[in-house]
């Protein structure tokens, strides 16, 4: 009788919805893992690893694409982080026109937008309505394809950066920091790098490691730019390699787990969804 | 919007204007990266080959076979994706929140979404190909354990219709548990004390009240789902090499030669996506300010 009762009260849809899900999310990893084994005929091993980690065409692509994030990054911290500071404390009626600019992107998808960039800036960019030029085209130079890329990564990690930037400084009084500081003689720079950016670190370091996980694989800008990223690298290796192709797989998806582990570390569980996908 | 960036309200006084500078920085990257380049695509719509405005473009999308085929599979992947995932999402959110399931599960699933929401394009395609493909693992299990070969006795196929849908969903439900956790937190239990005081059984609560209450985020998510999978490009190039022609998919073809031989009905093209997400992000925030009016 006892056990009867305690039977029933296993929820068993919730059990069997939970079991399918796991299986959802399990089955490709195993598969995708099993598959990177079997490089050399009957024998279970690294090989296709190593092979992969071995071309210095993966470490250069790797090395870049690690850049770029890292720039996205650091230019997205400088753009967003006193806009978001200022609007803050000194103009709230700016809230609703940035918050929705920073929404833009899920309107604008990758494809969308470097169809856009491509066809802005492939042509030189002039003083308007003169025939001055001031700078030649941006995808005609490799500097120019950087810049130009990292905006668009700007761009698109712009709502997630936003929104981890304005939520940190909501839970530490920007307000009464600042007046602080600046009784203390502080000028606006010191504020912002010595007292609001320490506050935020963990904000900061969530959209950043959101940041990375959207540039580190991206293939649709990377591409259609045509610069040496990890992305298309990898995309070019499934066409003619089936193994290390599936090794690299599985290795990017333990390093955007790596990178979601660190947010769930430093956010207290609160779990965000980007991607370029 | 660099009107308003410049000059704000008329009758505010003359040292206002000094604030706005302090957001002018991220005005203009915002009109050199996302306005200019999205606008650029619009007046590229309305532009004849000589140059001078036309509504051929506009018109044309909605005369070419081929285009409305590619919108058409685009919305078609994109809604079952986002029901699929939105009510296999729900369940599962349902089960680690109000369904009973130890605590521990509950993290353990909200991580793992993280992850997999966030793992898309090329490495999740070839984990479909490796799963599912002609020699996957799946499909050997398959023919191993139930003697049916998936691709020669059946009609499936990966990198057709169902098969890059149910890519698509590895990033979809994740998505949908993350957006339902929360909102089946929301739940008061107050609410389900008191039906079950006014003498209401289980459905009774179930679809007298909380479905009620999580309707608009339960829809509101599904179309987020939608936009989601509507804008997915690499994905499906991965995986379908550009076979299956889904809108991004033509759009790509057509940035890397025009291929419509007709640089404005690209344009166009593009554009009609746009709308069309603009629509759905505009449902989805409508939905949002209606679930806000008891989950809060």
């Amino acid at each position: 009788m006892n056990l009867l009762a305690r039977i029933r009260r296993i929820p068993f849809w919730s059990w069997i919805w939970f079991i399918l899900g796991a299986l959802y999310f399990l089955l490709p990893l195993l598969a995708t893992f099993n598959f990177s084994l079997r490089m050399e005929r009957d024998v279970i091993g690294f090989k296709a690893y190593i092979r992969a980690f071995e071309d210095p065409e993966f470490l250069k692509t790797f090395l870049y694409s690690n850049v770029l994030a890292l720039m996205t990054i650091i230019a997205s911290i400088i753009l967003i982080v006193p806009t978001a500071y200022w609007i803050r404390l000194r103009l709230p009626e700016a809230r609703r026109i940035v918050e929705f600019i920073t929404l833009l992107p899920f309107v604008v998808p990758a494809i969308i937008l470097v169809f856009g960039l491509i066809r802005i800036y492939s042509s030189p960019v002039k003083i308007p309505f003169s025939d001055i030029t001031l700078l030649k085209p941006l995808t005609t130079f490799e500097v120019g394809t950087d810049i130009l890329i990292v905006a668009g990564y700007m761009v698109l990690g712009l709502p997630y950066m936003y929104r981890s930037v304005d939520t940190g400084m909501r839970t530490v009084d920007v307000r009464t920091l600042t007046e602080a500081a600046q009784s203390l003689g502080a000028n606006w720079f010191t504020i912002i790098t010595r007292v609001i950016l320490p506050n935020i670190r963990a904000a900061l370091l969530s959209g950043a490691l959101l940041t990375f996980a959207i540039v580190v694989g991206e293939v649709t800008l990377a591409s259609f730019l045509g610069v040496p990223a990890f992305g298309p690298y990898l995309f070019l290796l499934g066409q003619h390699r089936a193994y290390e192709p599936a090794a690299l797989s599985f290795a990017s998806f333990l390093m955007t787990w790596v990178a979601m582990g660190l947010i769930q570390l430093f956010t207290g569980g609160q779990g965000q969804a980007a991607g370029a996908h | 919007m660099a009107q308003t960036a410049l000059n704000p309200k008329s009758s505010s006084p003359g040292s206002d204007w000094k604030k706005w500078l302090g957001v002018t920085p991220f005005f203009l990257f915002a009109i050199l990266f996302l306005v200019l380049p999205s606008l650029r695509l619009v007046m590229g719509s309305f532009t004849n080959d000589e140059g001078r405005f036309t509504f051929a473009n506009v018109l044309q999308l909605f005369q070419q076979q081929s285009i409305l085929d590619a919108y058409w599979l685009s919305i078609r992947i994109s809604a079952a994706t986002a029901i699929g995932g939105g009510i296999f999402g729900f369940l599962l959110a349902y089960s680690v929140t109000v369904g009973g399931l130890p605590k521990p599960l509950r993290s353990a699933l909200i991580t793992f979404s993280g992850v997999a929401s966030n793992f898309a394009g090329v490495p999740l395609a070839f984990a479909f190909i490796a799963t599912l493909g002609r020699t996957g693992f799946v499909t050997a299990l398959i023919k191993n354990l139930f003697g049916v070969n998936l691709y020669t006795q059946t009609e499936f196929d990966l990198y057709s219709f169902w098969g890059l849908s149910l890519t698509y969903m590895y990033f979809q439900f994740p998505l949908m548990v993350l957006i339902m956790a929360p909102a089946l937190d929301g739940l008061k239990r107050e609410w389900r004390e008191a039906a079950e005081n006014l003498g209401a059984s289980t459905a009774q609560y179930w679809f007298r009240v909380a479905f009620p209450v999580l309707l608009p985020s339960i829809l509101g998510s599904m179309i987020l789902l939608f936009g989601n999978a509507f804008g997915a490009y690499a994905t499906a190039y991965a995986l379908t090499g550009g076979r299956l022609g889904i809108i991004t998919i033509q759009i790509g073809a057509q940035i890397r030669g025009d291929v419509l031989h007709n640089p404005g009905l690209g344009y166009a093209m593009a554009m009609g996506m746009v709308v069309i997400m603009a629509i759905s992000l505009m449902g989805y925030s409508w939905l949002q300010k209606r679930s806000e009016r008891w989950l809060r």
